[in-house]
């Protein structure tokens, strides 16, 4: 008999499916009914002519419950593929923040030489606020975030991951 | 002249007259079901499915079964497509209608059961503003169905129809909502024929791949306590899977057991099968489950009900599981062998493979086997002693026996339906079923007021059968409506009530797990169930001790209309075997002599 892994494991779930309406609602609701994490989420048309969105959640849990999320998703009739980019094997995962800092004096000095060696933009520019514009990794954008906390943390928008293997595989 | 042609007269797309003839969404859409080999369906007409049944009203090739509570329209379409392998069709008014179906096309969705139900929706242009008998109904039915559509573009009808035909029936069956908008039925919509293509997303996977099965039959080969456990997968797989079982088991010479769902794809009358396993199953078929080496897991999902405590589920078992649908295996037990495929063709499959593969289960382990189950099944753990004293109170399971028997006699194919309680597991412990696609019951969601519904289904399928609804008297009458389609449609159901005067399968936990406090599980006020069958056009009769039952029975039986039988059993009476939940199979209780004896834990508090 086959013992069951207890270990929590995060991944990357990418769902090809047809663009059509209540789609996302069917993936959320499928997430949400079963009791699945959804710790990020995006979605996106990326096959206009197709016809075809990707949807990409970072989840967690254990081994069987990645498994069955992959199942429970193919079950459903508009999903094209799914797959588990972080079994599938290497691959970029990248997500993009605007985040607001509004200080001034050596806080916004400060909060500027940060962002210059995060490369974060700043795409916005008051004399009391900037708005910087980072993409990377999300662990890259967690830590840029709490080193901006004490420096006027004002508001953050982040847009989810965004993954693909890499190489010349698809999914 | 009619404006609108007659649809009996109609080919679609063709030159009528010389001029193309224009349809109506409504009308395109009979001509789907019409291609579909639909016949009948059940419905509740309102206002936005209004032309809807006007289309109905001018054509005959659909029969429309007038019900008297949408839910029950569901129920009365999963029996019929149960009972008959063909999809059930069911069609509802917008708001209120298609929010009484929901209970239905859950208990379809569990029980894995195909059925299309249309449900009307307020037009298009409407939709959003809180309009009259307006319903988020694809919203409301998203986890409630296999898949639903709302279709807003008439160009969609005939496809989106077809589809959901298709869908309902293919892989793993289950329900389809389609919402029609009122202006998409009354609106010209152009008629498709069901297209041929492959569905661009949806494919369900039927064909099994062959070295899983070789994997499968090489530990079949080398087992010394093997064991089928059989589920409703192999009944949806067509009368030709359970055919296909029936070969298999007496070719390998293995014991089968079958969950409540399964009952009937192997002949339960026969020395190879060991009856139902899980919860109310019998002492054979739990310990064979906990006890064997090899496990062989056909169409079945390993419910809770069937499990018991799962980390002490058949240990140490090699475990196989085919299942049509990927993410029912490895869902709640981890198995050896996978297989993904129709049970038909995993059952076939393996039978070619038995045959090919050198070799055979070793006879000495398994004769055996065989005499440590005969051991088990020695202890007769579905006895029960019933006082023949003609005043004696009927025990519930010496009424169904009888019923079994005296049925039997009369040699008419016969259906049982069942609503949900103690009477449901009396019945799938004592009735037999030697066909499949005769027993139908509420596995998955356990709902009570699917039997009489169900009987209707079952008796417009089959209208020359017996059909039976053994029940409850507190079940029945959560759907006791349903005695007026009886009545409209001089169906000869026979509805057999094992009154005990209580929820009695609420009162039994209620003495296993709550000091035998009976909070709210005493049916009170019970109407008189003879008079109740009268004023509904249909024969009312009593037994109140065992002098009267046979007779009861018999006449029962051998009225030519709808019977409602009140059966007055011993109110007392609990249901055994049973594994309390949170206990494993060799932890059975036989009898009431044993209830003082089980401690349930916490965590099986929970479970209940
Ligand atoms: C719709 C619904 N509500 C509640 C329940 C919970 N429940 C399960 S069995 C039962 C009692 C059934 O009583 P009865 O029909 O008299 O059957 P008995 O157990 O007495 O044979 C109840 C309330 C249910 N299964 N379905
Ligand atoms: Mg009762």
């Amino acid at each position: 008999m086959t013992m069951q892994d207890e270990t929590i494991v995060s991944a990357v779930i990418s769902i090809l499916v047809e663009n059509e309406s209540g789609v996302l609602a069917r993936v959320i609701g499928l997430f949400a009914g079963r009791g699945y994490n959804i710790e990020s989420l995006t979605v996106a048309p990326v096959e206009q002519s197709r016809h075809q969105s990707r949807i990409n959640i970072v989840t967690s849990g254990t081994p069987q419950v990645i498994e069955q999320i992959k199942a429970q998703v193919g079950r459903l009739v508009p999903v094209y593929r799914v797959a588990d980019l972080t079994q599938v094997g290497p691959h970029v995962a990248r997500e993009m923040a605007l985040v607001k800092v509004v200080s001034s004096g050596e806080p916004r000095t400060e909060a500027l030489r940060i962002a210059e060696a995060f490369r974060a933009r700043a795409v916005d520019t008051t004399a009391t606020s900037f708005v910087f514009e980072l993409t990377g990794a999300t662990e890259k954008l967690d830590s840029f975030i709490d080193l901006m906390r004490p420096l006027g943390l004002a508001e953050v928008s982040r847009t989810g991951v965004a993954a693909i293997i890499r190489g010349p595989r698809t999914i | 002249m009619n404006a609108t042609p007659n649809l009996n007269d109609l080919k679609p797309n063709t030159h009528a007259h010389g001029a193309d003839v224009v349809l109506s969404g409504a009308e395109v859409l009979l001509r789907v079901l019409v291609d579909q080999g639909v016949d009948v369906i059940f419905g509740y007409p309102g206002g936005a499915v209004l032309p809807i049944y006007d289309a109905l009203f001018r054509q005959n090739a659909v029969r429309h079964i007038l019900v008297r509570h949408e839910q029950a329209a569901v129920h009365a379409a999963e029996a019929y497509a149960r009972s008959t392998g063909k999809v059930g069709v069911v069609l509802v008014t917008s708001g209120p209608g298609a929010t009484n179906a929901v209970t239905g096309l859950v208990d379809a969705l569990m029980d894995s059961i195909p059925v299309v139900c249309f449900t009307g929706q307020v037009g298009v242009p409407l939709i959003g503003t809180d309009a009259f008998q307006e319903a988020d109904t694809t919203g409301i039915t998203r986890q409630a169905t296999k898949h639903n559509y709302l279709v807003k573009n008439p160009a969609d009808l005939a496809r989106v129809a077809h589809e959901a035909f298709h869908i309902a029936r293919s892989g793993r069956p289950g329900p389809v909502v389609v919402d029609l908008p009122k202006n998409i039925s009354v609106g010209p919509a152009p008629y498709a024929p069901a297209s041929r293509a492959p569905h661009p997303s949806y494919r369900p996977q039927s064909e099994p791949e062959r070295e899983a099965v070789v994997r499968a039959v090489a530990a079949m080969k080398r087992a010394r306590r093997p064991l089928f456990y059989t589920g409703g997968g192999v009944i949806n797989a067509g009368p030709q899977a359970s055919e296909a079982l029936g070969r298999l088991v007496r070719r390998t010479g293995f014991p089968c057991t079958s969950t409540l769902m399964g009952l009937g794809c192997y002949p339960t009358t026969d020395r190879q099968f060991l009856g139902m396993l899980g919860m109310h199953g019998t002492y054979e078929a739990n310990l064979a489950t906990h006890g064997c080496d090899v496990l062989v897991a056909l169409g079945a999902r390993f419910d809770d009900r069937v499990t018991g405590r799962l980390d002490a589920f058949s240990p140490g078992s090699f475990k196989i599981h085919a299942d049509i649908e990927p993410s029912q295996i490895n869902k709640i037990v981890q198995v050896d062998v996978p297989i993904v495929g129709d049970a038909g063709r995993v059952i076939e499959m393996m039978l070619e493979e038995w045959d090919r593969q050198d070799g055979a289960s070793d006879p000495a382990a398994l004769a055996q086997w065989w005499q440590q189950i005969e051991a088990w099944r020695g202890i007769r753990s579905l006895h029960f002693d019933q006082d023949m004293t003609p005043s004696a109170i009927i025990r519930p399971q010496h009424a169904v026996r009888r019923l079994y028997e005296l049925a039997m006699e009369t040699g008419r194919d016969t259906f049982v339906s069942t609503e949900v309680g103690q009477h449901q597991m009396w019945a799938a412990q004592h009735f037999q079923f030697d066909r499949p696609n005769r027993w139908l019951t509420s596995g998955g969601l356990g709902t009570m007021g699917y039997g009489l519904p169900a009987a209707v289904g079952a008796q417009i399928a089959h209208p020359d059968a017996l059909v039976i609804d053994i029940a409850g008297e507190a079940s029945t009458l959560m759907n006791i409506q349903e005695l007026g389609t009886i009545a409209q449609y001089r169906l000869p159901v026979k509805i057999f009530i094992l009154n005990n005067q209580y929820m009695g399968m609420v009162r039994q936990w209620q003495e296993l797990l709550h000091g035998s406090r009976y909070s709210e599980s005493y049916s009170a006020a019970l109407p008189d169930f003879i008079r109740l069958a009268e004023s509904f056009h249909a024969k009312g009769m009593r037994a109140t001790c065992v002098g009267e039952l046979d007779d009861v029975i018999r006449a029962m039986l051998a009225e030519p209309g709808a019977v409602v039988a009140d059966i007055c059993v011993a109110q007392d009476e609990n249901c055994y075997p049973m594994i309390p939940s949170g206990a494993a199979h060799n932890q059975m209780l036989l009898g009431p002599e044993q209830e003082g004896e089980v401690k349930v834990s916490a965590e099986g508090r929970m479970l209940v």
